[in-house]
Parts: C-alpha cells; sequence; structure tokens
C-alpha cells in the first residue's frame, strides 16, 4: 500500500518529526519504505530519512507491507498532522 | 577588544565568561585484536549513551518544554541507528577497525552528507549527528566529557559552538549569554537563545581563542559585538544602552495586546509587512494586528520553478490561518523592475522600473496570474483575505484583473473546488496617475494600500537605485502629502478604506502626518509595530490633524520635518 503526501513545513521533515516517525515505523514489524526524489529507503532509519534531505513543497510517498497496512499508515498520519508536516 | 559576530539573539550582557571548552578525542587508525571485545565496547557505548540522552531529554522537559526536549527523541534516535550500527559493526568485524575510528567514520559520512545538502536547516543538523556520535566516541574511549553543569556565578559562556546536550545541561539561572565561534542565525545556539530570552552572538570565528576563563566581556546582541576586557567607559556605555533597551522594551510590551489608540480616542490598524510564512510569528509576538502586504515574490524567488498552485495554496492558507480572522493583504506577483526570475527570462529594458513589470505582466501572463489567483481564491476560505494587484496605472488594467480574478472563479466553482466567494479586492497606489484618479478607482476597487517607496520614485522621477539621486527621496516633502491625502480622501468619500505599505508607515516622523491625513492601516515591519503604538497612544488625533493641514502648506521636505519634529516632541513630553 502506497501514500503520497506533500510536506509544508518551511523546514521539510526535519529532525523531530522525522524521529517521531521512524520511533512509530520502528513499532511494527512491517516493511516501511519511504520514497523522495526516486531513492526508496527504510523508514525505519532516521539516519536514513534525515539523508534524504525532504525539503518544503515536495512530495514523498510512504510504502507498506502488510495486512495491517491501514493501521500503521494511521499511526505515520498521527504523527504528520500533529506536527503540521501535511 | 572587540569581536564582530553575527547577532543572533537580542539584547545586552556584561559578565564574566566560562570557556565550554570540549574535550578533545584521541581516535587512533590503530587495528583491533579482538573483534567482539570491541563490539560489546560499542553496544556499551550506544547503551550508556542512550540512557544519558533519555536524562538530558527529562532535564530539557522540565527546564524548557516538551518541544525542545523532543530533540533529543531525535538524537536518542540517531545513537540507537541501526544504519549507523550495522556499518561501524561492519568496519570492526571486516576490517578490525577499532570502535572508535570504526564509529567517527560512519557518523562523519553522515554528517558530512547533511552539510552537503542545499538546505541551511540540513546543513545545521551535521552537529546533532556529531553532538551524539562525540557522545558515543567518549564512552567508547572510557573518557569523561565536560560538565556544564558545575557553572555557579552568573555567566557568558564561550564555546566553539553549543550542542544540543551542551545548551540542554547549562543552569538557565547563570548563564546570561552566549558567544559561539561558528554557527549562523538558524544553529542551534542561536535558536536556543532566543527561545531561552538571553543574548548571544554566533559565528565570531575566534572568540574562543581570545579570551580566558574569568575575563569580562560585554556581549551586545543587538549589534553582534563581542568587547573583551571594556574599559570602564565602555562598560558604563553598556550599561546605559542596556538600561534604555530594558526601559524601551518595558514600554513597548505593555502594548502588545492593546488597541492602537491614540490619546483622544482615535483608532487606527497597525499592521505588518511579510514575505514569508515564517515571518507571522515576529507579526503575532508584536502584537500585530494584521498583515497589511504580503509579498508573494518570496514564493517564486527561491524556487527553481514556477510555484504550483497547492505549493502557493499552503503558503497562503498558513498565513491565514495563523493570523486566525485578522486581516491579511496578499499582493500578486510583483515581479520586474529589480527582481527577475532566473526561469522565467525577461527581455532587458532601458527602463525596468517603467517597464514590464508586476500587474503589467501577470496580465500578459495569464496562466501565471490564474495559478496565483486560484491558490488564493482557495485560501481565503481560511481568514480575512484581501488581494491586492500591485503597479496599476489605469482603471482598465484594474478591471481586466478583476475579470480574470472572476473567470478564477467560475472555473473553480465548475470544479468543485472550495473556495471564497468574498474575497476582498483592491489596489497598490504606486503611481501618481492613480492617486490623482483615486476618486475615480475608489468606486472599484475595497480598498487602497499606498506603496511610498515607488510612489515617490514616480513622483520625484528619482531612480531609487541610484545613489547620485538619493536626495530626492523625500518623504515628507508636501508634494507627496498631497498626493497621500488625495488618496485619503477618496476613498473615505467611496466608503473604503486606505492603508499604507512603505516604510514610510513605520517612519516615527511620518506616521504622525498619516494619522492626521487619516490614514485607516498602517502596515510595517513587525518591530517597528509596538514603537509606533506607544507613539500614537501619546498623540491627540485632532492636533495630528492640525498639524497635517499646516505642512501640507509648507514648501520643502525639511520644513516638514523640523515642524512635525517640533510638535510631536511638545505632544509626547
Amino acid at each position: 500500500m502506497r501514500r503520497e503526501y506533500t510536506i509544508i513545513d518551511e523546514a521539510g521533515l526535519h529532525a523531530r518529526p522525522a524521529s517521531l516517525l521512524v520511533q512509530v515505523a520502528t513499532k511494527f514489524p512491517n516493511e516501511i519504505n519511504i520514497e523522495y526524489k526516486g531513492r526508496k529507503m527504510t523508514l525505519k532509519s532516521i539516519m536514513i530519512v534525515m539523508s534524504l534531505g525532504v525539503s518544503q513543497n515536495t512530495t514523498i510517498a510512504i510504502e507498506v507491507d502488510g495486512d495491517n497496512a491501514e493501521e500503521v499508515f494511521t499511526a505515520l498520519e498521527e504523527v504528520l498532522n500533529s506536527n503540521n508536516l501535511i | 577588544m572587540r569581536i564582530n559576530g553575527i547577532a543572533a539573539s537580542e539584547g545586552i550582557a556584561i559578565k564574566k565568561v566560562f570557556k565550554l571548552e570540549s574535550v578533545v578525542l584521541t581516535i587512533t587508525e590503530e587495528k583491533t585484536s579482538d573483534v567482539s571485545a570491541e563490539l560489546e565496547k560499542l553496544n556499551k557505548a550506544i547503551e550508556v549513551s542512550v540512557s544519558e540522552l533519555q536524562v538530558i531529554r527529562e532535564k530539557t522537559a522540565l527546564s524548557l518544554d516538551e518541544e525542545h526536549a523532543m530533540i533529543f527523541d531525535a538524537h536518542i534516535q540517531i545513537a540507537k541507528d541501526t544504519e549507523i550500527s550495522c556499518q561501524v559493526e561492519e568496519l570492526i568485524t571486516s576490517s578490525n577497525a577499532n570502535g572508535a575510528y570504526a564509529f567517527n567514520t560512519v557518523s562523519e559520512m553522515f554528517a558530512q552528507m547533511f552539510e552537503g545538502m542545499d538546505n541551511e536547516y540540513m546543513k545545521e543538523r551535521a552537529a546533532d549527528v556529531r553532538d551524539v556520535a562525540r557522545r558515543v566516541i567518549a564512552h567508547i574511549l572510557g573518557v569523561t566529557l565536560s560538565d556544564p553543569t558545575m557553572i555557579d556565578e552568573e555567566v557568558i559562556v564561550v564555546a566553539e559552538d553549543l550542542t544540543p546536550s551542551d545548551t540542554a545541561q547549562l543552569n538557565r539561572e547563570f548563564v546570561k549569554g552566549f558567544i559561539t565561534n561558528i554557527g549562523g542565525r538558524t544553529s542551534h545556539s542561536a535558536i536556543m537563545a532566543r527561545s531561552l530570552e538571553i543574548p548571544a552572538i554566533v559565528g565570531t570565528k575566534n572568540i574562543l581563542e581570545s579570551v580566558q576563563n574569568g575575563d569580562i566581556v560585554i556581549l551586545d546582541g543587538l549589534d553582534g559585538v563581542a568587547i573583551i576586557n571594556p574599559t570602564k567607559e565602555e562598560i558604563a556605555e553598556y550599561e546605559q544602552k542596556n538600561a534604555e533597551l530594558q526601559e524601551r522594551i518595558a514600554v513597548w510590551s505593555k502594548f502588545v495586546d492593546q488597541e492602537s489608540i491614540t490619546k483622544d480616542g482615535k483608532k487606527v490598524e497597525l499592521a505588518a509587512n511579510i514575505g514569508s510564512p515564517d515571518d507571522v510569528e515576529s507579526v503575532l509576538k508584536n502584537g500585530g494586528e494584521g498583515v497589511g502586504l504580503y509579498r508573494t515574490e518570496f514564493l517564486y524567488m527561491n524556487n527553481d520553478n514556477l510555484p504550483t498552485e497547492d505549493e502557493q495554496f499552503v503558503a497562503y492558507k498558513m498565513v491565514l490561518e495563523s493570523l486566525k480572522k485578522k486581516r491579511v493583504v496578499i499582493r500578486t506577483l510583483d515581479i520586474g523592475g529589480d527582481k527577475h526570475l532566473d526561469y522565467l527570462p525577461m527581455e532587458p529594458e532601458m527602463n525596468p522600473f517603467l517597464g514590464h513589470r508586476a500587474l503589467r505582466l501577470c496580465l500578459e501572463r495569464i496562466d501565471l496570474f490564474k495559478t496565483q489567483l486560484r491558490a488564493l481564491l482557495r485560501a481565503g476560505v481560511y481568514g480575512d483575505l484581501h488581494i491586492m494587484f500591485p503597479m496599476v496605472a489605469t482603471l482598465n488594467e484594474v478591471r481586466k484583473a478583476k475579470e480574470v480574478l472572476n473567470e478564477c472563479k467560475l472555473e473553480l466553482k465548475n470544479e468543485k473546488i472550495k473556495y471564497s466567494e468574498t474575497v476582498k479586492v483592491g489596489i497598490m497606489v504606486e503611481i501618481p496617475a492613480v492617486a490623482i484618479l483615486a476618486d475615480q478607482f475608489a468606486k472599484e476597487v475595497d480598498f487602497f494600500s499606498i506603496g511610498t517607496n515607488d510612489l515617490i520614485q514616480y513622483s520625484f522621477a528619482a531612480d531609487r537605485m541610484n545613489q547620485k539621486v538619493s536626495y530626492l527621496y523625500q518623504p515628507y516633502n508636501p508634494s507627496l502629502l498631497r498626493l497621500i491625502k488625495m488618496v485619503i480622501d477618496a476613498s473615505h468619500k467611496e466608503g473604503i478604506w486606505t492603508g499604507m505599505c512603505g516604510e514610510m508607515a513605520g517612519d516615527q516622523i511620518a506616521a504622525p502626518i498619516l494619522l492626521g491625513l487619516g490614514l485607516d492601516e498602517f502596515s510595517m515591519s513587525a518591530s517597528s509595530i509596538l514603537q509606533t503604538r506607544y507613539l500614537f497612544s501619546k498623540l491627540n488625533y485632532k492636533e495630528m490633524k492640525e498639524m497635517a493641514e499646516t505642512v501640507l502648506n509648507f514648501g520643502t521636505n525639511d520644513e516638514v520635518k523640523n515642524y512635525v519634529n517640533k510638535t510631536i516632541k511638545g505632544e509626547t513630553k
């Protein structure tokens, strides 16, 4: 399952929310990836997520494997929303 | 001795120096003979670092707030990061690297990757990675890091740079300022200083090498100047400067949530000029009653291509939402003249300020204009949006622009996209032809906003980029004041309002005249608002009206300036 989001925060997907995303992602056993500018990497490493350098007004895609993908997205979107990232 | 740097946080402090020097970690390339022992050291070091960071996190949550504490969540994640630890372990096992060397190599690779990014914020994050890496490496080496918690008197902390974990451990009671060798306005130490509301200077390059522990230093966070071991006279000068600053701040800050009202009860609106959603925070902090000018060029200029409708929508919506129901005047694209876009080639012109710019350009590039208008109409749902067209010269241009706006409304309606039907539409008055015919324009728009820089430039036929004719920048010249009066009077006759969004609105001499002329809204840089509100509270509208009428019959800029100066001094005594 794949969903796209436009990051609106002026600092892009910055350290604090990135760490929250990683925290949430690592709670699930699912394979969770983030795709940005054609690069697809794991969402379970803060270094990876930060090294993508996601900037403001660009689009990321998140891919989640597994039957409970909906549940994972709900948790991730909660982080994205509550941090005004999307 | 004086050292200059970047003024990162306002204020003045005169205190003893506390040098926060980092312990030197000696990392060698020496190979290990016992891989499993090295791996164990690594894991232990990570474990200890994580638990230390958790303590720092909790301390920060207590001494500052949850938001600042969250940065340590990121640090904990970095320390625990599997991407780093896997690569470090790989280095240790495959090439017998020692743990400190391996961790340093991998973390540096990431830090340098962040530094290489085309994003100021991410560049600064390299410091986060290095901060965490230092801690882990110190534990691998069995070295104790310096402990800023031992500060027990009021000091100014001087350091190469302040890492987030350093600042978290600083005792707020004693630390009265920071000065660092490196960093910029967005570096961690600068942000921290501003939220602690203590003065700071960053990027001095060599302050750390220039001071000794116990030296006295003057930290001037207003001008970004540090004076090491100052003379008595210098100390007296800065104590005076600080006393004045504190007094001003104390007086002005009382006006944050007050109305802008004269002694005799005339209300006006003091709004702010902004260039991006980032500026909103400062507008609210300074008690702005709205945004009188949002320059949308920034969106276009900080981009590699034309911003899409959605990108613009997001930015406008953000500003409107943050301002709650307060009025926000958004100016449509004003490029050309001295502002160019790399991705939108324009033909070279002999007189670019008199050329194909702003609304003129938008009316030719309808596609580009429509994208912005659609984004504005959609954002209008989220607040009190006023759209403003720049560089209007004729009524036909206004009609044409409104026509395009109506087409956009129709398009959105047909596409079933939510938009605001009631968005107000006004124009910048910056060309004398409009000022003179303001009575006719007033019948067809909802408001005027006078742009003084251009109005002066066009009225006096003086290129504002040309130093040699800069004496013709005459904001108090009665000819200009008469033009302004015509605009204000014409608007009131038709029951609409006039604002001003040029430098002049926040000018402490011009503002009282404008008040007397009946200007409804004054839009200025956010930092001038409280000062102006304070000034108005000391003035009587009735007297300013008389003063304005008097100066309209003067002959020169200087005569007006002197007269107003004298009158205001008498009034505010």
